[in-house]
């Protein structure tokens, strides 16, 4: 009973944040950065964090994540990190050999002011930045916003720093993910080469964070979107935004910088969020849609309609970031569930109202909070049980103090594997999500089950 | 000892004041550090005869945090011992940090210990104390006392009126007092009265009004401070005067910082609006 101090009563709360559902910039920023080719993240802080990045992110992936850092130290937050940065780009070129180097700033770097660009300029005029090698960089200072920020900011600076248009439009698409797990950017290319779309993904995970045992240790793997496709990205026939916060920055600039228009959908998980991305691709790249694609979708609609019993009516309580939150909330209520409480540390106002009309149907008072934490969404539960949690590694504590079934969803995933290989977006991973949301239902009604109303075939 | 922050707006003329003002103190058998808290360093200059020493800053940045009390004082002017913070270059870094380390780095070397046997400390800070680490030296267990150094001049007024609005928030919490507003004379209209009069409603003295007389600035050409330069000229007197009235200063008070109208207003009474 770890959590045995949480009080079922809710007082107003202005400054306290316990048990924050949200991290910050950086780490987002970090995770992008791993989606270019032969990059190498650079942390422009102190070695703190780029440790607890590179540790989070490590616990997550089970993988071995590399970065950089610039080391501030006492002097450098008083002269500032120029030295510092000018010393780690020649060294991380000399010594690692990136393709390119992402550069996220901290708090430190930040408050101090430390002007990136002017930095770069130097570091190019001092032939620090070898012919063919590129740097690019994104603001991220710790204390505005959260992890989705860090994130979309970088995912937008890919645009900023590399795309151009080659004057007319190319039959390619681009396709933001948003952040997902490399298996759900696999899952996405799969989908778009399904249609025959041809398409340009960025960022990419997919063969970084997710690669197979080879014996051999390379430090860029052979995954990532290369310098050479985000440069194109400028010429495509248009542009899929999957996630309003992680990818709409991003596919904003595209069509600002290179007129290259733009959808902003959901993340595709779920039966509609996933029929909108679908559709979109058909309009957008011209094409129909596959009889293998309309198969998998009847499977998964197959599932839905054969257990509609057990989903009926059950209450959800969902913790998670806004892109995963919306997408997430649509679909339970699709499939007759009752997502009631839902919690994001990130705050958004276009969130709650989102949420709001999502549920309006939902025949039960729903509570949605966003810039609200881990502890709130307990007292919510302590309030008005469910049936189900969805939410990361923190919930399971939650799930064990109040014994309620819980999924495993989001960031991050520090103690169960799977969402590296596994994807929860397209109609394969709503499968895989309907899969898990009856496993622990089914799991539970046997568990409780007494001899007399043990149930053979459910 | 003593430890006192000297504020006021930029090119008041703190630095000035502050130096002839130790000089006056040294004169009288005093031992005085002065501490310059401008990232420019020039606040030891007339003292050190134009000599500067390195850094504190410059001196962590070359050699790590292996610095000895040695390597960044220098003694100045009738043994008083100077050092200065340093800072980064305009535009870049954090001034503010750099205060604050310099100021710590200070303390961990035993420049304030004991031992040394000081009599005063003098801070000699940035005009515009535009973030806390340009409040390092009144926060809790530095300096007890400060003097905001004005003239007659709108702006000036202003700024003094805005620090002690600074000096009431570490009052509050801490032991620090205002002990006196100290005019350097601009030659306006009145000048002696409106200070007099801010004084008196910032809850304070004017604690002397200084001349303005050129040798001034034949002293600060030739690095030295007056009373070195020309200690028989009657400007030599005025920093003495204003040195020992330091030393007798009993009045030390929480500031009462005015209105903006009020401010306006005192001005408009005392003839700025012929």
């Amino acid at each position: 009973m770890l959590l045995r101090h949480t009080p079922k009563e809710i007082p107003e709360r202005k400054a306290l944040t316990v048990n924050p559902a949200k991290t910050c910039q950086p780490i987002g920023a970090m995770y992008a950065s791993l989606g270019i080719h032969g990059c190498l993240p650079h942390s422009h802080g102190s070695q703190g964090c780029y440790a607890y990045h590179r540790s989070t992110l490590t616990r997550h992936y089970k993988e071995p994540v590399l970065a950089a850092t610039s080391s501030f130290t006492e002097g450098a937050s008083v002269f500032g990190g120029q030295a510092n940065l000018l010393q780690a780009i020649n060294n991380i070129f000399t010594i690692y050999d990136p393709e390119v180097i992402a550069v996220h700033t901290t708090c430190l770097s930040e408050t101090i002011g430390d002007d990136i660009p002017q930095i770069f300029g130097k570091a190019e005029s001092e032939g620090k930045i070898p012919e063919g090698k590129y740097v690019l960089h994104a603001n991220t200072p710790s204390y505005v916003g959260s992890h989705v920020h860090g994130f979309a900011n970088m995912t937008k600076a890919m645009v900023d720093y590399f795309a151009t248009s080659n004057g007319h439009k190319e039959k390619c698409i681009n396709l933001i993910p948003g952040w997902v797990e490399p298996s759900d950017m696999k899952e996405i290319k799969r989908i778009a080469a399904e249609m025959g779309v041809k398409s340009i993904l960025f960022p990419d995970t997919e063969n970084v964070l997710n690669g197979p045992q080879t014996g051999k240790f390379n430090m860029y793997p052979k995954g990532g979107v290369t310098i050479d496709q985000l440069k194109k990205t400028g010429s495509s026939r248009g542009t899929i935004a999957l996630g309003r916060m992680t990818s709409g920055p991003a596919a904003k600039a595209l069509d600002a910088k290179c007129k290259v228009p733009c959808e902003i959908l959901d993340l595709p998980i779920g039966l509609k969020a996933t029929d909108r991305f679908v559709d979109a691709m058909r309009k957008m790249a011209g094409v129909t849609v596959p009889d293998s694609l309309n198969l998998e979708r009847g499977q998964m609609l197959d599932i839905i309609t054969d257990m509609q019993a057990y989903f009926y009516h059950k209450k959800v309580a969902l913790v998670g970031d806004p892109d995963q939150l919306e997408a997430l909330t649509e679909f339970l209520v699709d499939i007759d569930m009752m997502p009631i409480h839902i919690v994001t540390g990130t705050k958004n106002k276009a969130f709650e109202k989102r949420i709001k009309e999502l549920t309006a149907d939902v025949p039960h008072e729903v509570n949605v909070k966003s810039g609200g934490d881990m502890f709130l969404f307990h007292q919510w539960i302590k309030n008005e049980p469910v049936d189900l949690m969805i939410g990361n590694t923190y919930v399971k504590y939650i799930s064990k103090d109040e014994d309620i079934p819980f999924i495993r969803h989001g960031f991050p995933i520090l103690d169960r594997i799977g969402h590296s290989y596994f994807p929860t977006v397209g109609y394969k991973g709503g499968m895989r999500l309907l899969e898990k949301i009856l496993d622990a239902l089914m799991d539970r009604q046997d568990r409780d089950a007494t001899d007399i109303t043990m149930e053979l075939v459910m | 000892m003593r430890k006192v922050a000297i504020y006021g707006k930029g090119g008041i003329g703190k630095s000035t004041t502050t130096q002839n003002t130790v000089a006056g103190l040294v004169e009288m058998g005093k031992k005085v550090m002065v501490v310059g808290c401008d990232p420019k360093a020039d606040s030891t200059r007339l003292l050190l005869n134009g000599l500067a020493q390195r850094t504190v800053l410059d001196t962590l940045r070359e050699e790590g945090e292996d610095v000895e009390l040695e390597d960044v004082r220098k003694v100045g002017f009738g043994g008083t011992l100077c050092t200065e913070s340093g800072g980064p270059e305009p535009g870049v870094g954090c001034a503010g940090r750099g205060i604050i380390t310099s100021i710590n780095l200070l303390e961990q070397l035993g420049a304030y210990a004991d031992s040394e046997e000081l009599d005063y400390a003098f801070y000699d800070v940035l005009g515009d104390v535009v973030c806390g680490g340009f409040a390092m030296p009144i926060r809790e267990g530095k300096a007890q006392e400060i003097y905001i150094v004005v003239s007659g001049e709108m702006m000036a007024m202003y700024a003094a009126n805005n620090i002690c609005k600074g000096i009431v928030k570490f009052a509050e919490a801490g032991g620090v007092r205002l002990g006196g507003l100290i005019c350097n004379s601009r030659n306006v209209d009145q000048e002696k009265e409106l200070i007099e009069e801010l004084a008196k409603r910032l809850g304070t003295q004017m604690i002397h009004f200084i001349p303005r007389n050129n040798v001034v600035q034949r002293a600060e050409i030739n690095r030295k401070t007056v009373i070195e330069y020309d200690a028989k000229d009657p400007q030599a007197d005025e920093y003495r005067t204003l040195a020992r009235k330091i030393e007798e200063n009993e009045l030390k008070v929480i500031p009462t910082p005015m209105a903006i109208e009020d401010l306006e207003k005192l001005l408009i009474d005392y003839g700025f609006m012929e």
